[in-house]
């Protein structure tokens, strides 16, 4: 092929590719008015996390099918943007700015994550686009940060449902026992923090690793401590590893654990040593077992049967976080047009949203929205869950 | 002494689990100059490849076990074959990234086969913890001991009575003269691979009960068999094993005497100082002056 015939193909590509360009910008500003409104979600998709990430973007996708099958918002459609953060903070920042610039969602749920939003919160508040988290840690929430909220539990109130059941059975002496992650060290601050408001104290703290095969020699120094009850704040498999030395070490006291470690597979992965253990957990593990006066029953059972049909797996609360996620921001979008100020303050004004994870009532100084009355303490028993007082 | 034995119970089983991972990178360094990035991963793979079989497929331990090692080892065959051997240049430097590599792989693909939970199996054998002075001891701790140290001894066996050992101590020693009295050195690397990754499967077996085997369970590991091997002496067998268990030892002492926040931390100074003062760790096999 000579220079000159090169030439010309070079030049008939670059036409053809403008002309596409065009013709795809044309019909974009034509489509402006019915286009879809686009809601951004940032999810530990894959990587360590994705026990959180996948669930959350099922749950997502979900939540926006069946209020578009309802209509949508004020006649428009929702469309779900959703990027994989992996589970790392400048994934996850890089995935908010794209869809702050390139997708111009109108708000953000998730990172899936406490470190992976507390990454993108700042990038957020300067683009003035409401963010609702998925996350636990409270840090999040707390200082407010206008366009920041979340719809987790945060650990302050699985502590003081797990402190509060020690008190009504006489326990004063704790000790404690946390996994060396972000998740273990936000556990480990409300422990330490609310002891005294209970009439607590804790006479030990020992830390296990993500990966340790064995955990006898910290659970030896607590044994030497003398507490009255262990408290163990990790995620799988973790603590499982724990439930199982505590077992082999023949330690007769209660064992507590965080709601990290709600799930079937904890049960599956500690065996005969999950017996007796005792975790606050959110209602979606137990809301068979719920009374029937309680507001969230109908609600979960019917997110529940949704989710397993769809998606044929076992429905979660880490799903709820989202799926809570979308359908608050729903209700704030009613009327607004898009107007992302008017959204934000919408949110602040909600007031008993029943949803997954709880009954949401925001305000000003509260952007969580939870009361503690969003966990219940069950106890692991021939395998399963049963709630107790 | 309570307190004592029982951390002593939690070192020598860590510390035997690292003793075996340690001679897998051993053995692969002795005879090939390598060190293999990827072998946590093989121990990984180990472990989830058993308890598939005696979880999922109900295949009895010991045939389970012989299965999973033989299985892993004709891996690292073909781990050789396809991304050792075919490197142009092999200069010590190229090879370590590719095993980088490999293990960034390796890990991908177990995501894959197993998912991201975690798993569980049985003990091997189901027995109430043992109470010796007071302290706990669980049977599957008594199995991974005995375990690592025949795996020691049956190695040692090989490389001092068999042919195929002493032509394999031949090509480490020197690779051109071993050549020349007509020692297939390249079958003798292949076969160096089979075994090493054969014992990071053996490794992964052993622990399969007390841990729950993940797909991400593997860089920690390889790292601290890595440190144990470096602390024993790389390249010697039973440095390999005296560093893992003293690496397991003083890790479960410091939990108990300094601080359990401080666990690995006090095993990697413990690495540290024995490098600035023996740079070939305890037992030295080799000159350090490869790189």
């Amino acid at each position: 092929m000579d220079t000159k015939s090169k030439c010309r193909i070079i030049a008939i590509v670059t036409a053809l590719i403008m002309a596409a360009c065009l013709f795809c910008a044309s019909t974009a500003a034509a489509e402006q008015k019915n286009e879809p409104i686009k809601i951004g979600g940032i999810f530990s998709v894959t990587g360590p996390a994705s026990f959180l990430g996948d669930p959350e973007k099922k749950s997502m996708e979900l939540a926006i099918d069946r209020i578009n099958a309802k209509g949508g918002i004020d006649g428009r459609m929702l469309e779900a943007v959703i990027y994989d953060s992996e589970g790392d903070p400048s994934r996850a920042v890089r995935n908010a700015q794209r869809l702050l610039t390139r997708d111009n969602v109108i708000a953000i749920v998730g990172p899936s994550l406490t470190p992976t939003s507390l990454a993108v919160v700042p990038v957020l508040v300067r683009a003035e686009v409401p963010l609702i988290s998925c996350a636990a840690g409270n840090q999040i929430t707390d200082p407010i940060k206008p366009w920041v909220f979340k719809t987790a539990q945060s650990d302050i109130h699985a502590v003081s449902s797990i402190y509060a059941h020690m008190q009504k059975k006489g326990i004063k002496r704790v000790a404690v026992m946390i996994q060396s992650d972000a998740f273990g060290e936000s556990g480990r601050d409300q422990l330490l923090g609310q002891a005294g408001d209970f009439g607590i104290e804790v006479v030990a703290q020992e830390n296990f690793g993500t990966r340790d095969t064995d955990t006898t020699a910290q659970l030896t120094n607590i044994r030497r401590a003398d507490p009255e009850a262990i408290v163990c704040w990790g995620t799988n498999p973790g603590p499982a590893v724990v439930a199982r030395n505590v077992q082999q070490l023949g330690i007769e006291l209660p064992l507590y654990n965080s709601h990290g470690v709600a799930s079937p597979r904890f049960i599956d992965l500690a065996g005969d040593a999950a017996e007796g253990i005792l975790l606050p957990t959110g209602k979606i593990l137990v809301a068979e077992l719920l009374p029937d006066n309680d507001p969230q029953k109908a609600v979960l059972l019917d997110y529940i049967s949704t989710y397993e049909e769809r998606l044929g797996e076992t429905a979660s609360s880490f799903g709820g976080y989202a799926f809570d996620g979308i359908n608050l921001l729903a209700e704030a979008m009613k009327g607004t047009d898009g107007d992302k100020n008017k959204i934000r303050s919408n949110l602040e004004q909600i007031k008993g949203h029943v949803g997954i994870s709880g009954t949401f009532t925001f305000s000003g100084t509260d952007h969580n929205g939870l009361a503690p009355d969003a966990f219940v303490m069950v106890r692991i028993k021939d395998g399963t869950w049963e709630l107790v007082e | 002494m309570q307190e004592f034995l029982q951390y002593f119970f939690s070192g020598i089983t860590n510390g035997a689990i690292y003793a075996v991972i340690a001679i897998g990178f051993s053995m692969l360094y002795r005879s090939t100059d390598l060190i293999n990035f990827a072998h946590g991963e093989f121990v990984m793979i180990g472990a989830l490849t058993m308890v598939t079989l005696t979880m999922t497929l109900h295949v009895p331990v010991v045939p389970a076990f012989l299965i999973t090692v033989f299985g892993v080892a004709i891996l690292g065959l073909v781990f050789e074959r396809l991304a050792i051997r075919t490197v142009s240049r092999p200069e010590p430097i190229v090879l370590i990234i590719i095993t980088v590599g490999a293990s960034i792989f390796l890990r991908g693909l177990a995501m894959l086969i197993w998912g991201k939970d975690s798993h569980t199996m049985p003990p091997f054998t189901a027995h109430q913890p043992l109470d010796i002075a007071g302290a706990r001891l669980l049977t599957q701790s008594i199995w991974i001991v005995l375990i690592a140290i025949m795996v020691a001894a049956c190695l040692h066996f090989f490389y001092k009575r068999t042919l195929t050992g002493k032509a394999m101590h031949a090509c480490a020693i020197n690779k051109q003269a071993a050549w020349l009295v007509g020692i297939p050195s390249k079958l003798m690397t292949l076969l160096a691979f089979g075994l090493s990754t054969g014992m990071g499967a053996v490794a992964g077996i052993i622990i399969a009960p007390i841990t729950m085997p993940a797909y991400d369970m593997g860089s920690m590991l390889g790292l601290k068999g890595f440190c144990a091997a470096m602390l024993g002496g790389l390249g010697s067998l039973w440095g390999s094993v005296l560093g893992g268990f003293l690496l397991g030892i003083l890790e479960a002492l410091g939990v108990g005497f300094v601080s359990s926040g401080l666990k690995d931390a006090t095993a990697f100074l413990l690495l540290l100082l024995v490098l600035y003062f023996r740079p070939g760790g305890i037992i030295s096999a080799v000159k350090v002056k490869r790189f």
